[in-house]
């Protein structure tokens, strides 16, 4: 089976088994370790690991286009911010008459803004199956409609990424605006409960940050299947020779777009995990800059090879995190540097330098014997 | 217009009636059969009035200088260019003028191209197991398992064109005589009944010239290859029915012998080099 397949080979077993340690880990340095021991892994420690979590979910998404169909896409933080907003609008919904106006039905924002009913939009997302299924349907159906358009008339390399920038653009000026009903500026926040379970409770946190990680784990999975399939080798062979492609008979706008629309929703599910980790979701998620910030993470971990997509986002998401914290003013300059200094004397990224240390390893031992 | 006449003959079954997957047809005769084509860009005759026919399983070069309509002739037959007249035929049931490029392709006409493109970043056995003729629609590719049936076909053209050993190999890093071969391969996997191959040997060493032209050889009977060559050593070591083409008409046709001899042949094409 195509599914199963990617279990057979060692690096996706030395990933899955390493992301579940790290889980375990951390799930009991966080629990058995008492507070106060250097050990222990505070509730907001766990939280921010789960936005990372869920941050490397979105570079893998990218990754899965940009390394092995060769489209770079310099918009998938559209997809991943209207995941965000499908999971934000079921979580506005579960706020119930708990909000400060107190209105059962109505969204804070929307009783500030003087509206008297939902908008049509707003419908069904008080359930949560039908949030979820917005959360893979909502960017999907974007990813289909825009890739049908881009890929039939064959517009790829430079000018994708190009109209990939102008629809997060296009996006974001859209959602600021408070007519949208997605609450303008401000986004969605003050979410109370996610299945029941209340969102500020370090246990929620916990599931989130392990729900990320399954979400990853799987996502991963589901890529890696997808690449080792034919399907994947017609992907690269389409990514270096798209003409020679079409000459053997594969229609390849639809391979492009079956793979582009697979990103977009994993990117969705990503922002949905993220939302409710961050507790919030505004337009500034639809920013170019944020969406090209996740081509940096795949290119300083490595294009092409999913995993160091993984350590690219969160390598990068850790210095932020850190920089931000130390010295605010420098975080940018620090990212600048270190894109730069990757891609002159890493140009495979993080993961090549593994890669290079590991051939060279064989060679030695095959020198050897 | 011509559908309009089509319907007012009442003495043949109209064309879009006729069933479009019928196997090509040569038990009546050749499998390439050319009649009278022209074609002319801007004014300039680049076929005039070419007359060839292949019989099934034949080897055949079609030699000729710069401009003669080598290239044009393979455009017309693939589908990529239309002719002004003429009629061609593959077998006695298909009509390739009605035809486009794909349709063309899956009937059983592969082309292999001056420069080699393979998929470089695969290696070779992967770029024969896509060029396989199969099903390539989206989900039957995902979920395609590699058998025993396709590894067998694989391992067949890999011992043809003498790959087997580097199966294993990116084909980014084969020489480029190898890449030839590899192409050529990839044309086999989709089981061509007629092959077109343009200048097969341009930029090789004489070892894989010799290898190429037994290769070569070694297709024909099988299925009917059709090589255009400037080299004419080449063209003698494949020693086949040779077609010299001069101003996008056949000068000469007959063996490398009867045509390095023909004072036409001489004057316009052989005179430079011999």
């Amino acid at each position: 089976m195509w599914l199963t397949q990617p279990l057979t080979e060692r690096s996706t077993r030395i990933f899955l088994g390493s992301l579940l340690l790290a889980l375990l880990l951390v799930t009991l340095l966080h629990l058995a370790v008492p507070e106060g021991h250097p050990l222990h892994f505070s509730a907001y420690t766990v939280n921010l690991l789960g936005k990372y979590l869920s941050y490397a979910l979105l570079a893998v998404a990218v990754d899965l286009v940009w390394g092995y169909l060769g489209i770079l896409s310099l918009g998938h933080g559209a997809f991943f911010a209207l995941g965000g907003y499908a999971m934000g609008m079921y979580l506005m919904r579960q706020i119930g008459d708990r909000g400060v106006y107190g209105n059962p039905d109505l969204p804070d924002f929307m009783v500030f803004l003087n509206w008297d009913s939902l908008p049509w939009y707003w419908l069904g997302f008080d359930m949560a199956w039908f949030a979820f299924a917005m959360v893979l349907l909502a960017p999907g159906l974007l990813a289909l409609v825009f890739g049908f358009l881009a890929f039939r008339s064959r517009v790829t390399g430079v000018y994708l990424s190009i109209i990939t920038q102008a629809l997060t653009f296009a996006l974001m000026l859209a959602f600021f605006r408070n007519e949208m009903g997605f609450g303008g500026n401000n986004g969605l926040t003050d979410f109370r409960e996610i299945l029941g379970f209340d969102l500020r409770t370090d246990a929620t946190r916990l599931g989130l940050f392990i729900a990320s990680g399954i979400a990853l784990g799987l996502g991963y999975w589901l890529c890696r299947a997808v690449i080792n399939s034919k399907l994947g080798r017609v992907c690269i062979a389409s990514r270096d020779a798209e003409a020679r492609v079409r000459f053997l008979g594969y229609r390849v706008e639809r391979v492009q777009l079956f793979v582009f629309v697979l990103s977009a929703m994993l990117a969705g599910v990503a922002g949905a995990l993220y939302v409710p980790q961050v507790g919030i979701i505004n337009p500034s998620e639809f920013s170019p800059i944020f969406s090209i910030e996740i081509v940096i993470w795949v290119a300083l971990g490595g294009r092409a090879t999913l995993y160091g997509a993984v350590i690219g986002a969160l390598l990068v998401n850790y210095a932020k995190s850190y920089f931000t914290g130390v010295m605010p003013d420098a975080w940018l300059f620090a990212l600048g540097a270190l894109f730069v200094l990757v891609t002159v004397f890493l140009p495979k990224g993080i993961a090549g330098l593994l890669s290079w240390r590991r051939k060279n390893r064989t060679e030695t031992e095959e020198a050897a014997a | 217009m011509s559908l309009i006449k089509q319907m007012a003959q009442r003495d043949r079954v109209f064309d879009f009636l006729m069933p479009q997957t019928s196997p090509v047809d040569v038990r009546h005769g050749p499998i390439l059969y050319m009649e009278d084509v022209s074609v002319s860009f801007d004014g300039f005759k680049a076929i005039n009035q070419l007359n060839l026919t292949l019989d099934d399983g034949e080897l055949r070069c079609i030699i000729g200088p710069n401009g003669a309509g080598k290239t044009t002739l393979m455009d017309i037959i693939t589908g990529k260019t239309r002719p002004d007249s003429g009629s061609v035929w593959f077998g006695s049931r298909h009509n390739l003028l009605t035809m486009n490029e794909p349709d063309i392709a899956s009937l059983g006409i592969g082309r292999k191209f001056q420069k080699p493109t393979v998929f470089e970043a695969l290696t070779v056995f992967e770029n024969l197991e896509l060029a396989r003729a199969t099903n390539k629609g989206i989900l039957p590719t995902l979920v395609e398992q590699m058998n025993g049936e396709i590894r067998t076909r694989i391992e067949e053209v890999l011992e043809l064109i003498g790959l087997q050993d580097l199966w294993q190999q990116q084909a980014g890093i084969l020489s480029h005589g190898q890449k030839q071969w590899l192409e050529i391969g990839m044309l086999l996997m989709q089981r061509p009944r007629l092959l077109l191959v343009d200048e097969p040997v341009a930029g090789m060493t004489e070892q894989e010239m010799e290898k190429t032209a037994e290769l070569l050889t070694g297709l024909a009977g099988k299925q009917s290859v059709v090589v255009v060559e400037h080299d004419m050593g080449f063209v003698r070591s494949l020693a086949r029915q040779v077609t010299v083409l001069h101003q996008g008409s056949v000068l000469a046709e007959g063996t490398m012998d009867q045509v390095s001899n023909d004072p036409k042949v001489i004057e316009v094409y052989l005179g430079e080099e011999a």
